[in-house]
């Protein structure tokens, strides 16, 4: 949010959330990626960018913690071209570089936009956090929250403002339930009693239908996205 | 003048990128040369004198209305490590979003005009002030500040130092740090009749050093 609503933007750099780049053309619609370490964050950036590259016109933010692993994980499955992949770097608080201060990461989706544009949608990837990190309104026009069954099926009752109110709840790596435990019917209705309408996706990446259903909210998020221009 | 946008704009949260940068506290402590409470306040100290004196006297001047465009380049010409200037000029890049979101000014928008990709960030920080309705003592005293809040933060991540230690690291510099504000306003109250060469030039060879040293790292917690 800014104050700045005496005079049009005029040069670069003093938007966030505007709807409208530097130049008067319509920006990207900006997804964030949150939630715990390991939970599968890169590994659903890398899907959704398998299942929607041929059809948009996107690109990836990461915010590593402390090396550029994410990025050149990216890079390395090629999910899209390595001019379309951008790390920010964080100073040990990934939260604060995606909801205190977001000016890095504007920075890299404007230079992604300058650079490879137009876009139709960029992935913002934070690093990963605990269960009370969310993106900026500032930065990001939804977002995801990741979770998995690994990491516990009490993680949904145990709520926070990612289980809580992120737009999409993903909870990953469903094939491991057997294995470690989790019990699946609990984890939807405690995820359903902590967010009631907003929609949970189960998924495994290793199974059909793979990331399909988080691809289809993400198409559906950037349809409304264009209905309002 | 208004004592409390000073506050705001010397606020450690004012969401201007400072965040992910560490001053040289990251090269400095993988070096061994912070290790605690004391050597944070050497560093710091050294610090202060040098960089934080440069940038102290660049903010003023801006704040005094020099052709920030001249100062620019007096920057450049003070900060012999490419990644010292690219980190320079990413802060001011960040900072100058946040400046005219916050106090949108002509001389602002001015200026991200002519560096869409970021003017050093003491001379947008001058321009910020003037933009608040600050002085160039404020401006100097912001950047003074910076210069050693930054790293002490920084340690305590790094270092998992007392926090109690490393503000008092901070709060034992407050004389000093007065003196390089005074003396640097002076300077940039001579810029306008001498030009730039008025401005200090002190420099402080290990930052630097570790400065280059530190953009070669795979692995690291802070963009500078």
């Amino acid at each position: 949010m800014h104050l700045d609503h005496d005079h049009s933007h005029d040069g670069p750099g003093a938007v966030s959330a505007d709807a409208l780049r530097a130049d008067g053309s319509r920006r990207a619609l900006r997804i964030g990626l949150g939630g715990p370490v390991g939970s599968g964050k890169t590994a659903t950036v890398a899907a959704l960018c398998r299942a929607l590259r041929d059809e948009l016109s996107l690109a990836v933010v990461t915010n590593d913690i402390y090396t550029r692993e994410d990025a050149e994980f990216l890079l390395r499955e090629a999910v899209l071209p390595p001019e379309r992949i951008t790390a920010v770097e964080t100073g040990a608080c990934p939260h604060t570089a995606i909801r205190d201060d977001i000016s890095a990461n504007l920075e890299a989706v404007e230079d992604l936009e300058d650079a490879v544009g137009p876009l139709d949608l960029v992935l913002v990837e934070s690093g990963g956090d605990n269960l009370t990190a969310t993106f900026s309104k500032g930065l990001v026009d939804a977002q995801i929250f990741v979770i998995d069954v690994a990491g516990g099926d009490d993680i949904p009752r145990k709520g926070g403002p990612g289980v809580t109110t992120a737009d999409l709840l993903v909870v990953n790596k469903t094939d491991l339930a057997p294995y470690v435990g989790s019990d699946l019917a609990r984890m939807a209705a405690d995820a359903k009693a902590q967010r009631a309408e907003l929609p949970v996706v189960f998924q495994s990446l290793r199974s059909e239908p793979g990331v399909a259903d988080v691809a289809a909210w993400v198409r559906a998020q950037l349809a409304a996205w264009t209905a309002r221009a | 003048m208004s004592r409390a946008a000073l506050l705001v704009l010397a606020d450690g949260r004012f969401p201007a990128g400072g965040h992910a940068h560490s001053g040289g506290a990251e090269a400095a402590v993988k070096a061994g040369r912070i290790s605690g409470a004391a050597s944070l306040a050497e560093f710091c100290r050294g610090r202060l004198h040098t960089a934080g004196s440069v940038a102290a006297a660049l903010a003023a001047a801006a704040a005094l209305g020099i052709d920030p465009v001249t100062l620019d380049r007096a920057a450049d010409a003070r900060t012999p490590s490419p990644a010292l200037r690219a980190a320079g000029r990413k802060l001011g890049r960040q900072l100058m979003r946040a400046a005219r979101a916050t106090w949108p000014s002509a001389e602002l928008h001015a200026l991200a005009r002519q560096f869409p990709k970021g003017a050093h960030q003491p001379v947008v920080l001058g321009l910020t002030a003037r933009a608040a309705g600050l002085g160039p003592v404020d401006a100097a005293y912001c950047a003074a500040y910076e210069s050693v809040s930054g790293p002490a933060t920084a340690t305590v991540r790094l270092l998992s130092l007392d926090p109690f230690d490393a503000t008092g690291v901070l709060a034992r510099l407050a004389p000093e740090t007065d003196r390089v504000v005074d003396r640097a306003v002076e300077a940039a109250r001579r810029v306008v009749d001498e030009g730039v060469d008025a401005l200090p030039a002190g420099s402080a060879p290990l930052l630097e050093i570790g400065a280059e040293i530190h953009a070669g790292w795979p692995v690291r917690l802070f963009a500078s």
